[in-house]
């Protein structure tokens, strides 16, 4: 989106397109000998129609090997051949209708352990399998010799399963160890590595019971939730990083002796000059040396209007020039720029939020020393007891094998997988675990007011009190620029009366409006003050439709409310959150807004403001849930104890998001809250059932009665309840998951993926 | 009592051919797309298989 909007001055159309092509070249990687491969990411992708259109589209462009899309990812792949340049893919998709961003594939290398999980997870299930059904037969009562043997059989089977698949969890609690502390894997690597080597000796002496199916099996459950722990984390992460991205790639550097060359944005020092065209981001802190334009702030200070630049202007990093070509000199090199500094601010507000423990690694703490505990003194009091060493010894590794934490390990992320399922079905993306369990606990809403509570564009408030033919002209004159306002206007064209007015007969006055010369007369669309020949009529208006100095028509707009945004603050009152607007934005603007809303609000603060705010609420002992968009809220959505941004946020905003909502309904917020809360209590029963299981099972363990058999059935037993418990959660309240879809009054593509 | 000497190695190699062909689809993407593919299924496809080069050779 950073590029390719077509601008109306020739030479810097020109220029556009080749910033196009070069960035296309910059963000592309080598595959093979020639071959080249650029990542798209395609919001739109939805069907199979859209892969057939968008493969044969790609497909037919000049240079093109190879393009294939990928729904689930809604991605497309295309390999070209590096000795020609590079097609105009983006502008193939958007003239077949599907708007699509650079993908940047360094961002996101592939993800190798998730491939390695999975494969371990097939070995474990592979080796379970068969030993258990080794074990059946040992159980139901073989003779010695086959028993022998099976039991042989099985230590072959699980020696190399043990060394594949449990490395996964050897490795980190190695890790742990060596740091001085502890986690779940310990007792896990502990009780698999003991059982194993008991059962290796029953074998080699012929004993009764061999404990090879307990250890894989154990395994087998423990990567299943760590497979579906990653899983989640990884989609989502997929998911948030690979849309638009706000920062410029690069810049059309001005050389001294009148060259033109496009320069990474890391290459770009202070002095050089840059040529920015209408519909580019200010790639550096920069001062205007010619031209006029309006910059579109939105993003970056939460002003919901463009303001307008001239000679001598100070430009912040990743604004948006809207109107007119600019010629900019640097200020500051990128890592200096106000982008940087937001970076560096969200990295101090981040290692002052207090570090949050997630729910397992919390239970893990108390749980391994309990357990260890527990098994030492069953072994010294059957030592006591009995004085024989070998029955102490395996008593007491049946305790730990039965207290393996099987169904802890599948409680929590179990119920996260579910639960972020449901989170998507209502399109939001979640980022990891930990911010559904901190978005459970949050007891204050606080929300940024441009591009969240409102939807940043502007809607015409007098569209229907107007007179069409005056608007039809309007919308036709606006049809041919960028503000804010002009699209407003262009898309309430009224039907049936559409005119165009060819593109050489307008003209943009940046700060002032459009003038088009239509039959000798002249139009001007804009400021009163500047369309109108003398200031008569003063009704309120933002914008006057004038012929030859005289009004013809006035048009009054007003920043939109996202849609629900009145029903989610209420919903949130209601339910006895303390909701509050923090805005970058001029008081004027937000008073109205917060004051619709019946919500109390700060006017004009800055980003470090907003940190401020947060900290305050964190030590008054309250939990904010921070709900922002631009540039200026992405620190403070570090700093808060959970954050959510809308999809079309900033990218570092959404990066520092922990969870993203796709639709345009604000009802997102309370209904991300409802489900964390849903999931909280759900966790808790699956901690509680867990532990009951071991509350029955140890006493059974430490008399010394539990066979491999009796481990198995409680192994499985327990995880299965856990699962099914968590499985619960899909049916809960869908009846407003029904009302939250027809509420979305517009389709978004991404729940047709949620079949 | 002995049919367990093969019955066993014969369940064994099964078990390992599904963790075989598991391991195949998995490294050769099968797995990457699995929604793209449920759609693909349906599409008409326009490339036939390569005719058979004895009766594609031209006399």
């Amino acid at each position: 989106m950073s590029c390719c909007v077509p601008s109306r001055e020739l030479v810097l159309a020109m220029a556009d397109q080749r910033n196009c092509i070069e960035e296309v070249k910059l963000a592309s990687r080598v595959v093979g000998e020639g071959i080249r491969q650029t990542d798209l990411s395609v919001p739109g992708i939805h069907c199979g129609g859209c892969i057939q259109a968008i493969e044969k589209t790609l497909s037919a462009l000049p240079g093109v090997e190879q393009a294939r899309v990928n729904l689930s990812t809604k991605r497309a792949t295309i390999r070209w051949r590096s000795n020609t340049e590079p097609a105009p893919f983006i502008e193939a998709l958007r003239a077949l209708g599907y708007e699509s961003h650079l993908y940047d594939v360094t961002a996101d290398a592939k993800d190798r352990t998730f491939g390695a999980l999975l494969r371990a997870l097939a070995v474990a299930g592979f080796a379970a399998s068969n030993i258990m059904l080794l074990s059946v037969s040992v159980w139901a009562g073989a003779d010695p010799e086959t028993r022998d043997l099976f039991h042989g059989l099985s230590a072959l089977i699980a020696l190399p399963t043990l060394a594949y698949s449990g490395r996964i969890f050897f490795r980190s609690a190695w890790n742990a160890l060596r740091h001085g502390h502890t986690n779940m894997d310990v007792p896990i690597s502990i009780g698999v590595l003991l059982a194993f080597g008991l059962s290796l000796y029953e074998t080699l002496t012929h004993g009764a019971h061999a404990y090879f199916d307990a250890a894989v099996t154990l395994l087998f459950f423990l990567l299943i939730g760590r497979t579906l722990d990653h899983l989640m984390r990884d989609r989502a992460r997929a998911a948030v990083s690979g849309l638009a991205r706000l920062a410029a790639r690069g810049a059309l550097v001005l050389k001294s002796d009148g060259t033109r060359t496009y320069l990474p944005v890391g290459e770009i020092e202070p002095g050089m000059t840059i040529a920015l065209a209408a519909g580019e981001r200010v790639p550096v802190d920069a001062q205007v040396v010619c031209g006029h334009s309006e910059l579109d702030c939105s993003l970056v200070t939460g002003e919901s209007l463009p303001v307008p630049a001239a000679e001598g202007a100070l430009l912040q990093a990743g604004t948006l020039n809207v109107t007119g070509p600019l010629t900019i000199v640097a200020r500051a090199a990128a890592n200096d720029s106000f982008l940087a500094e937001m970076t560096r601010m969200m990295e101090t507000a981040e290692a002052g939020r207090s570090t949050y423990r997630r729910i397992a690694d919390r239970a893990a703490r108390l749980y391994a020393p309990a357990v260890h505990a527990t098994a030492l003194l069953t072994f010294i009091g059957w030592m006591i007891a009995s004085g024989d060493a070998h029955r102490a010894i395996t008593i007491a590794i049946a305790v730990l094998i039965i207290t393996c934490p099987c169904a802890l390990g599948l409680a929590v992320p179990m119920v996260q997988v579910v639960a972020a399922r449901r989170l998507f079905e209502h399109g939001v993306l979640l980022k990891d675990g930990g911010a559904l369990e901190r978005l459970a606990e949050i007891d204050t809403v606080v929300f940024d007011k441009t591009g969240t509570l409102t939807l940043g564009t502007p809607r015409l408030l007098n569209g229907d009190v107007s007179d069409p033919a005056a608007r039809g002209i309007a919308a036709a004159i606006a049809m041919h620029s960028n503000h804010p306002y002009s699209r407003a206007l262009a898309t309430m064209a009224p039907l049936g009366n559409l005119q165009t007015v060819a593109a050489s007969c307008v003209t943009e006055h940046p700060g002032c409006g459009l003038e088009a010369r239509i039959d000798a007369h002249v139009f001007r669309l804009g400021r009163p003050d500047w369309a109108l020949s003398s200031n008569a009529g003063l009704s309120p208006a933002n914008v006057v439709l004038s012929r030859d100095g005289e009004c013809l028509a006035r048009f009054a707009f007003e920043d939109r409310l996202r849609i629900g945004a009145a029903a989610a603050v209420a919903t949130l009152r209601n339910a006895g959150f303390d909701v509050e607007v923090l805005s970058g934005d001029r008081d004027a603007t937000v008073q109205p807004i917060a004051r619709s809303l019946g919500v109390s609000y700060t006017a004009g603060v800055s980003p470090a403001d907003k940190i401020a705010r947060i900290a305050n609420l964190g030590a008054s002992g309250r939990k904010p849930l921070m709900v922002g968009d631009g540039l200026n809220d992405a620190p403070a959505l570090m700093a808060a104890h959970a954050s959510m941004a809308p999809a079309s946020a900033a990218d570092v905003g959404r990066n520092a998001a922990d969870l993203v909502f796709l639709h345009e309904s604000l009802m997102a917020v309370p209904e991300a809250i409802g489900i964390a809360r849903a999931a909280g209590r759900l966790v808790r029963q699956n901690l509680t059932l867990a532990v009951g299981y071991n509350l029955i099972a140890v006493p059974i363990a430490i008399l010394g009665h539990v066979t491999p058999l009796v481990a198995a059935v409680a192994m499985s037993t327990s995880s299965i309840v856990v699962v099914a418990n968590a499985l619960r959660l899909r049916g809960v309240k869908q009846s407003r998951a029904t009302e939250a879809g027809s509420r979305a009054t517009f389709a978004q593509p991404a729940t047709a993926r949620a079949r | 009592m002995t049919d367990f000497l093969y019955l066993v190695p014969i369940a064994l190699a099964l078990g390992a051919v599904g963790l075989g062909a598991f391991m195949w689809a998995l490294n050769s993407g099968q797995y990457d797309d699995l929604d793209g593919a449920a759609e693909r299924i349906l599409f008409e496809d326009e490339d036939f298989p390569a005719p058979r080069k004895d009766k594609a050779a031209p006399h």
